[in-house]
């Protein structure tokens, strides 16, 4: 059995593409070309040569020498916050805009929560000279703020989405309703392993780069190239599906996914979707979400507005129904203290979202000897007030 | 004979009203569909609303969102339409998304549909092959119709198909958009709706999306077997209730 996604779009039951006809002919455009646009030659050389000049790659693994002998083990970290923009999510974006260009595509649109996305895709549209649009939740916009000046210095409109719970969900129907509205010149470049087939696999494969560069990191490093754990945060899940993608299916690397709790799994406040969701379907795909008993999608909370998703991505769903990942959720306390704690013991300022990750440490014991690669996906800058409000600093 | 098709073969262009159940109060959904059915309108789709509809413009979202908060549910819907067919003959669709109706249970759904007497459904998250493979035989054990969507941008190869697994009508999208974003038709339209007249199809179209009022009824109209208004009718009684209705169909037909 395979945890890759198969032939018809699916990552065991999980997946597909529940989508309006409005959407069939993009959807369609794209299934039928991004493996055969993104395996050519020449798009390989392109895109790997922009995340090594332009994004920064290979990204460090970095031992962690003083949060090793704290907790006890090995404690390796993907410098994704080294990257250009701050996160794993430019690793995508190249990969989309790229795939745009292609397909002969003169517009961009976006969704984004935490605004690294955004930032990530206002950037490589600057440096494409494309048009740029990206919908972000009203509420996402007021504790986001300076990536919010960053898209607009990059020449993007940031449109804020109004309805429902004012973030990340709403954000992603008000640029689905978008493309139904303008279906012949737009790309729309999803920022996770979410949405319709083919973007799940499309967007895992673009970041498929980060456990690509783990494996030959490990080896050097270590002599191995199998890590005993790899742990990540999961909102929608990108970070997550490149750090898992060349390990799915190796089980002598065990995989941990990291949620966020938000005040508590129990508390009505939390973004905790493999305990609180149930299978449905969530922005054109099926998959664990948080809904009602009548399927109505609930609004989740989280203090990071990366994580702050009702729903995760179908490889990390079926990565859960499986038991193939051991999911845990980490509360906003949790994740805040592991975040000062990185910082104060690293010389490194986590995102809200990769603080997450690092909470692990105090829900779970290793034994000395593991080998531990924690992704970190972001760099904490657009959240020093939000970190600055909670430690009164 | 499903009351859909039987309505079709009537010699005339149709009028077909979508409507948030619900909406604006929790008790309007009856007074909805006998108005309309009072008043002439020859079909009536029955907005179940949901929190996150993808196809939908700030009209229609605003409803369904109002209707949840109004307490609308599936349970409750079947619950206040038990006894339509007592009042109402005219032909039934529900339109609503897929989530609902999977976490309600297809076949217990489309049991309820069929024991109360809904003639059909439109669900637009449900893509024509997914049904196709996967509910196909269910529907249909129930008597149901289920609707299909076609836009300016699909391939002809594709309506043929769904023409070819459609039974009923064929629901024609005018325009690439979403519910109440566009209103009134260009030369584009036009051009469109004689492409699809000329490919002689199976099934009849009834044509939504951009229609307000009597011009664009009888533009839609004019190759197309009806049309179908939902954004300009939830303004309406939005503005001025349900028992009103009147006022509205009188501007259309």
């Amino acid at each position: 059995m395979s945890y890759n996604i198969n032939k018809k779009g699916y990552y065991g039951e999980f997946g597909g593409a529940y989508i309006p006809e409005m959407l069939y002919p993009n959807i369609e455009e794209l299934r039928q070309n991004y493996i055969k646009i993104s395996e050519d030659p020449s798009f390989k050389e392109e895109f790997n040569q922009l995340l090594k000049d332009y994004v920064g790659r290979p990204s460090p693994l970095y031992f962690a020498k003083r949060l090793s002998e704290k907790y006890n083990t090995k404690i390796y970290l993907k410098r994704e916050d080294l990257n250009h923009t701050g996160a794993h999510k430019v690793n995508n974006t190249i990969g989309q805009i790229l795939l745009a260009k292609r397909l002969g595509k003169t517009r961009i649109i976006a969704e984004t929560g935490a605004g690294q996305h955004g930032v990530a895709t206002a950037t490589v549209c600057a440096l494409m000279g494309i048009e740029c649009v990206v919908y972000m939740g009203e509420i996402d916009i007021a504790r986001q703020a300076p990536n919010v000046a960053r898209m607009k210095m990059l020449g993007a409109k940031v449109v804020p989405a109004l309805s429902g719970s004012r973030t990340l969900k709403d954000a992603t129907n008000e640029a689905m309703r978008d493309w139904i509205n303008n279906p012949v010149n737009t790309h729309y470049i999803v920022g996770s392993v979410v949405g319709p087939h083919p973007y799940p696999d499309m967007v895992a494969r673009f970041q498929a780069i980060v456990s690509e560069e783990i494996k030959t990191q490990l080896k050097e490093k270590e002599g191995t190239e199998n890590p005993d754990y790899l742990i990540a945060c999961v909102g929608g899940g990108s970070n997550a599906a490149g750090t898992y993608y060349h390990y799915l299916d190796n089980k002598d690397v065990n995989i941990i996914a990291v949620e966020a709790a938000g005040k508590g799994v129990d508390t009505g406040e939390s973004a905790a979707t493999s305990v609180l969701g149930k299978e449905g379907i969530i922005h054109g795909s099926k998959t664990l979400l948080m809904q009602t008993n009548d399927g109505q999608i609930t609004e989740p909370y989280s203090i990071s507005a990366g994580l702050d998703y009702p729903g995760v991505g179908p490889m990390h769903a079926n990565l859960y129904k499986t038991g193939r990942a051991e999911f845990i959720a980490i509360t906003d306390d949790e994740a805040m203290t592991a975040g000062l704690e990185l910082s104060q013991l690293e010389g490194i300022i986590p995102a809200i979202e990769t603080s997450h990750a690092l909470a692990v440490f105090e829900h779970k014991t290793f034994n000395p000897d593991d080998i531990i690669v924690v992704n970190l996906s972001g760099r904490g800058d657009k959240d020093l007030q939000n970190y600055i409000d909670y430690f009164k600093l | 004979m499903n009351r859909i098709n039987k309505k079709l073969e009537q010699d005339k262009k149709l009028l077909s009203i979508y409507f948030t159940a619900g909406y604006p109060n929790i008790d309007d959904t009856l007074t909805t569909i006998q108005n309309l059915e009072k008043n002439g309108v020859d079909m009536i789709e029955i907005g179940l609303p949901f929190s996150d509809p993808l196809a939908d413009g700030p009209t229609i979202q605003a409803s369904s969102t109002q209707a949840l908060k109004n307490g609308m549910t599936s349970e409750l819907l079947f619950e206040q339409l038990k006894d339509i067919r007592k009042t109402v003959s005219i032909p039934l669709i529900i339109m609503g998304y897929f989530n609902p109706m999977l976490q309600y249970g297809v076949d217990a759904f489309c049991k309820k549909c069929q024991e109360i007497g809904i003639d059909g459904l439109i669900i637009p998250d449900l893509p024509v092959d997914v049904y196709h493979s996967d509910y196909k035989s269910i529907f249909e054990s129930y008597g149901l119709i289920n609707i299909f969507l076609i836009t300016p941008q699909t391939s002809d190869e594709r309506i043929r198909f769904i023409d070819s697994v459609s039974d009923g009508f064929i629901y024609m999208v005018s325009s690439a958009s979403t519910t109440g974003a566009k209103s009134g038709f260009g030369d584009e339209q036009e051009a469109y709706f004689t492409r699809i007249a000329n490919m002689k199809l199976n099934n009849p179209q009834i044509v939504g999306f951009g229609i307000s009022n009597s011009d664009t009824f009888t533009q839609a109209t004019k190759h197309a077997k009806g049309a179908i208004i939902g954004s300009a009718f939830i303004k309406h009684v939005t503005d001025n209730g349900v028992n009103t209705i009147d006022q509205f169909v009188k501007t259309i037909i």
